[in-house]
């Protein structure tokens, strides 16, 4: 069996290359592939059905079986089956299948570039059916299940360009998906209480699953929707007649003959077990002759022959679902004679219409006339599978029709007459259609037609049509193979070894009923003939297709209304909304549950914090109403600079450091990032909006309320108590704060720097917005005097001059280098006493800087100060020496001192690894240098170093887009309103 | 351990006039009220963490207890680092904001507001498409008969 299904998805991978060589003619070569299966099938029938299916699998004389483990601690495992009931259907999926793939070769075109694809699709549905009738875990028949509507979704719609083809391809998709979900709901039950998932031992168990009344009802039912929906059954029943979208050999083998099996394949399969659970009767004898009707109906209304056969496909597939539901052996034993005869049929059918579609260009039956002389082989082959279509007798449908009515006529339930005479009806309709089908196709019309002149077609694309309504006939005539199957399966229901299938069975009850159906249907013909006039028939009631188009349009509309309620698009609006929920739960809760409440007090722990206090307050309220941008921007870094104050106060050096040089050159980057925004765009903040204000209060009130219960709530002593020691004696470090950064929580750290990094990519990406980096610009490239960062508005004219005239005396009179590139400014930007000071202070800071990072390990300090301290030296140079000074003071681009970085900390925390210790362990080295003397390297350092080059290389990388780039950007064409009208000549550059 | 009241009414004043600010639709004004949060946050973690005391450096013969908690310090200390970085890559945003709208205010989003307004019907899904019987048609949609080849 493995074989089988590993050679046919194999198949399905190789077909695209297969297609590009061959052509159509590889379809023949598929082909081989299905039918050499069909064959090792034939050779493994006697040990099928010499075997006793009621055994476990692996029993002596038990159906062969298959068992793999595959996830032992979910049960679930890759096991397969082979009974009779898979044997026959995938007798049916082999057969069938290898004949359609033989039939592609000659209706699809050879320079058609989609048959590859399409040839590997029905390959790889052909193993997914075979793995779904042959899996014995029901897990693994359900992931089959799903495959098989996935693949169908893709054959429907493959004439991507056209609306009616994707459109019923996701109908198919969405109503057999949602009908497996369903079944996998009812799967689960039913395995949960059986306490296994193979399907064998889940139907030995079905006796103690009967006895648990409603639950097993309920699972039974679901399993039911889910065969319904596959097989197209009412309510579901319409997304069959749209998924003949699909190219017609498709619809023969997926919509005919293999998948819509699927269904019939679960009923069948449960049928001994659970026929007697309460839903059982309604759903499928009731849902079933119901759906024989009503497709039987429909069928007759349509003008297209795919669409009558489609119609036919589900009265069909109705009958079979209604007769396997019956539950009886002798309903079991004619059901599996009436799938294969309806397999054999209509497969038949389907592909006869595919020629006539090829060969005549069109289906529909008031174009086509004439069609008997014109092709006499295939209205013969046509004929003789309608005929079986209608039960007419010597022919496979009639045989297994006639042992249909016999086993109702022995139901000795009160509503076995009602379902013999619902079946007798279906099978009038489908007389009356099938008389339909056959004179619509190949009749000579009465009325005035174009007659279609057409070639007949060859006799290899006959081939699989001859094939098919021969073993019709002669099955017909010679049942014996066909009862052999059915009998053996109805064994398992206690079947009576003295079945029959018979071509004439003698002159008794079925054979009147055959003759009734038959009138029956030659009057209903006739009527319909009469009033047909060519027009597309009114419907009587709303379809199922409209209800669910509808459904459909009201969950649309749901959706759309709910998403325009809460999705409005305004980001306020959404902030508004979280944080009104974040202001309402928690304050709920902690209103509603008993708070602890401080009973110790203080003011304040220090009379300066008083004063800070004010000073921070003061800063808050200020910037909020400042009427500058600028001023609301120093009121926020007054509240900084006091948070500096706190923190030096509260015992915590090494925050008081790093905050004070963030908010140094925070403060810097506002400066040169809103430098280009103008005054008006800050006119009118100021105004208080109260709705805001109300919820940003209560906000704080709440946080603030539940941090004083959280504090009064806190019972237990710190975790940090063993800090210090552990600082010192593991992490070989005084300051705990560091070692807590590069050793104790040395993977939050980690995680930082690459936000760190990714914040100085998306600086970086936002204000080159893609115009790439450029090449570094040496000072000598620039000619001197030309840099102007930019022009803003300077005062009047006469001030300007007055301005531009003193800048000029004193830049010609600084000629001295104090910069690499301070001369490559305009004059006017130039101020001697801060290159003067920057050329001072540049390099004791950036050792200042190393000091900080190396000493950081037992002093206030460390890698994020150090890589601080080093930014602000660059930012000096840039702001005394501008953009060209940046790029002459670092030559190293920011992405890789922060690339570089990244991969020094990951290596401290891997080189622990090769040393056979856990990854970011810390070792450290007490060695003597002449002059420093005795010194300990402690190998968390490598990290800090790695923390130190990313800061360092975000700052570079904010200078470098904020300043630099802005710039470049401004230089000329600044996009300030109001230019500065002084002209370049006036400006001296090129002086 | 003592409760500063201090503290609280700093931390109170700071995320109130923080989370005011970042309710409006200015990103300027978005941005400082994000930096005032990160102050009042930072100072609710120092209150919150508890004992004042020596500065977290490690003296042989002092009580474990006596040092200022350094567990909300290593806290604080990576939020300010990444405070600036969430600063530079708003003040970027806000540049490049005003490059592409001359403005400075947090947009609707149109498609939001599209889709707010769209109707259930759906091009693909209702739109009316003819029957057709044949699938052997050409590019212009004219039958083909392949038996003709």
């Amino acid at each position: 069996m493995l074989i089988i299904l590993s050679a046919l998805f194999a198949t399905a991978l190789l077909c695209p290359l297969l297609f590009r060589v061959l052509k159509r003619n590889a379809f023949y070569v598929v082909a081989t592939v299905p039918a050499a299966g069909f064959i090792w099938l034939l050779t493994k029938l006697p040990a099928v059905l010499a075997s006793d299916q009621s055994l476990a699998s692996g029993a002596p004389n038990a159906p062969p079986s298959i068992r793999i483990d595959w996830i032992p601690g979910l049960n679930i495992g890759l096991n397969f089956r082979m009974d009779t009931l898979s044997a026959t259907i995938l007798l049916l999926i082999l057969g069938v299948g290898a004949l359609v793939l033989f039939y592609c070769a000659r209706y699809f075109k050879n320079d058609d570039p989609q048959i590859g694809g399409f040839a590997a699709k029905m390959v790889a549905f052909a193993g997914a059916m075979t793995g779904l009738v042959t899996a014995d875990d029901v897990i693994i028949m359900f992931i089959f299940w799903e495959i098989t509507s996935v693949l169908s979704y893709l054959l429907i719609g493959f004439s991507q360009a056209l609306i009616t083809a994707r459109r019923s391809a996701m109908n198919a998709l969405i109503i057999t998906t949602f009908g497996g979900l369903v079944m996998l709901a009812g799967i689960l039950m039913l395995g949960t209480k059986a306490g296994s998932y193979q399907l064998s031992e889940i139907i030995a168990a079905s006796g103690e699953l009967v006895a648990l009344g409603t639950y097993t009802d309920v699972a039974v039912a679901l399993i039911i929707v889910g065969a319904l929906s596959k097989s197209a059954l009412v309510p579901f029943h319409f997304w069959l007649p749209g998924a003949m979208a699909a190219p017609t050999p498709v619809s023969a083998y997926l919509h005919a003959a293999a998948m819509v099996k699927a269904g019939v394949y679960l009923i069948a399969r449960l049928a001994p077990g659970f026929a007697e659970t309460g839903l059982w009767v309604p759903m499928t004898v009731g849902i079933g002759l119901l759906t024989m009707l009503i497709g039987g109906f429909r069928a007759l209304k349509q003008y297209d022959l795919k669409l009558i056969l489609a119609f036919g496909t589900v009265s069909q597939l109705g009958f079979i679902i209604a007769v396997f539901g019956l539950g009886t052996p002798d309903a079991a034993f004619a059901a599996l004679a009436l799938t294969l005869a309806h397999g054999l049929f209509k497969a038949t059918l389907f592909l006869s219409v595919g020629i006539i579609d090829h060969n005549t260009g069109t289906r529909d039956i008031r174009k086509l006339t004439g069609l008997r002389h014109a092709m006499p082989i295939l209205t013969t082959a046509a004929g003789i599978a309608a005929a079986s279509m209608a039960g007419l007798p010597l022919l496979l449908g009639f045989v297994a029709k006639e042992a249909v009515y016999e086993s109702a006529l022995h139901l000795d339930t009160g509503w076995g007459p009602y379902a013999l005479i619902g079946m007798v009806l279906g099978a009038a309709l489908t007389m009356a259609y099938s008389l339909r089908f056959f004179f619509g196709a190949f009749g000579v019309k009465k009325y005035k037609v174009d007659p279609l002149v057409c070639k007949p077609p060859t006799l290899i694309f006959l081939t699989p049509l001859l094939v098919l309504s021969t073993l019709t006939l002669v099955f017909g005539l010679f049942p014996y193979p066909v009862e052999l199957l059915s009998k053996h399966w109805s064994a398992l229901q206690g079947g009576a070894p003295d079945m029959h299938l018979a071509a004439f069975a003698g002159f008794n009850a079925a054979l009147g009923l055959s003759a009734i159906s038959v009138g029956l249907g030659l009057f209903f013909y006739w009527i319909r003939r009469r009033t047909d006039t060519g027009a597309p028939l009114r419907r009587m009631v709303t379809s199922a297709e409209e209800l669910y188009r509808m459904s459909v349009n009201v969950l649309d509309m749901a959706a759309i209304w709910i998403t325009g309620r809460t999705q409005r698009g305004s980001l306020s609006f959404y902030l508004g909304v979280i944080l009104s929920v974040v202001l309402v739960l928690p304050l709920g809760i902690a209103l509603a549950v008993e708070t602890p409440w401080p009973t110790n007090w203080v003011i304040a722990d220090h009379p300066a914090q008083l004063i800070i206090g004010a000073i921070i307050i003061a800063g808050c309220v200020i910037a909020i109403a400042a009427p500058k941008r600028f001023m609301a921007v120093l009121m926020v870094s007054v509240t900084g600079y006091g948070m500096v104050a706190i923190f030096a106060l509260q015992g915590a050096p090494d925050l008081a450091l790093t905050q004070l040089l963030v908010e140094t050159i925070v403060l810097v980057s506002f400066v040169l990032a809103l430098r280009a925004l103008p005054k008006r765009l800050w006119v009118g903040l100021t105004r208080i909006k109260w709705g805001r204000a109300i919820l940003a209060i209560a906000l704080s009130i709440m946080v603030v309320y539940i941090a004083i219960a959280m504090m009064a709530a806190r019972g237990q002593a710190p975790i940090s108590l063993e800090w210090p020691e552990l600082a010192y004696y593991e992490g070989f470090g005084k300051n705990v704060v560091n070692v807590a950064l590069v050793d104790m929580r040395v993977w939050d750290t980690f995680g930082e720097i690459t936000v760190l990094a990714a914040a100085a990519t998306g600086v970086a990406s936002l204000i080159f917005a893609g115009r790439g980096f450029g090449r570094r610009v040496r000072a000598h490239q620039v000619a001197p005097g030309s840099i102007d960062s930019g022009s803003e508005a300077m005062g009047s004219q006469a001030e300007k001059e007055v301005e531009l005239r003193i800048a000029r005396r004193f830049a010609a009179s600084s000629n001295q280098d104090w910069l690499m590139a301070g001369n490559t400014l305009v004059a006017e930007r130039r101020s001697i006493i801060f290159e003067v000071v920057t050329r001072l202070m540049f390099h004791s800071v950036l050792i200042m800087s190393v000091y900080t990072l190396l000493a950081g390990h037992n002093t206030p300090g460390g890698g994020f100060a150090g890589g601080l301290i080093a930014g602000l030296a660059l930012t000096i140079r840039y702001l005394a020496g501008g953009r060209i000074e940046l790029s002459e003071s670092m030559r190293i681009a920011p992405g890789m001192l922060i690339g570089g970085g990244i991969a020094l900390a990951g290596l401290s925390g891997i080189m622990p690894l090769f040393a056979g210790d856990e990854i970011f362990t810390t070792y450290a080295w007490e060695f003597w240098l002449p002059v420093f003397g005795e010194h300990k390297f402690v190998t968390s350092t490598i990290f800090d170093i790695g923390v130190y080059l990313v800061v360092l290389g975000l700052v570079q990388d904010v200078l470098r887009s904020l300043g630099s780039e802005i710039d470049l950007l401004s230089e000329g064409r600044s996009p300030i309103e109001q230019h500065d009208p002084i002209q370049a000549s006036q400006t001296g550059v090129g002086r | 351990m003592s409760v500063n009241i201090t503290f609280l009414v700093i931390t109170g004043v700071l995320l109130a006039t923080g989370f005011y600010l970042v309710l409006e639709r200015t990103l300027t004004r978005v941005l400082l009220g994000i930096m005032l949060l990160g102050n009042g946050v930072n100072l609710l973690i120092l209150t919150a963490g508890g004992r004042k005391g020596a500065a977290p450096l490690f003296k042989p013969d002092l009580p474990a207890d006596q040092y200022s908690d350094p567990l909300p310090q290593a806290l604080i200390l990576t939020a300010i680092v990444i405070t600036f970085a969430v600063t530079a890559f708003l003040l970027a945003m806000i540049y490049r904001s005003w490059t592409l709208t001359s403005a400075d205010v947090l947009a609707d989003d149109t498609e939001d507001i599209k889709v707010s307004q769209s109707t259930a019907y759906d091009e693909e899904e209702d739109s009316p498409v003819a029957e057709d019987t044949t699938e052997f048609v050409d590019e212009e949609g004219r039958p083909i008969r392949e038996g003709e080849e």
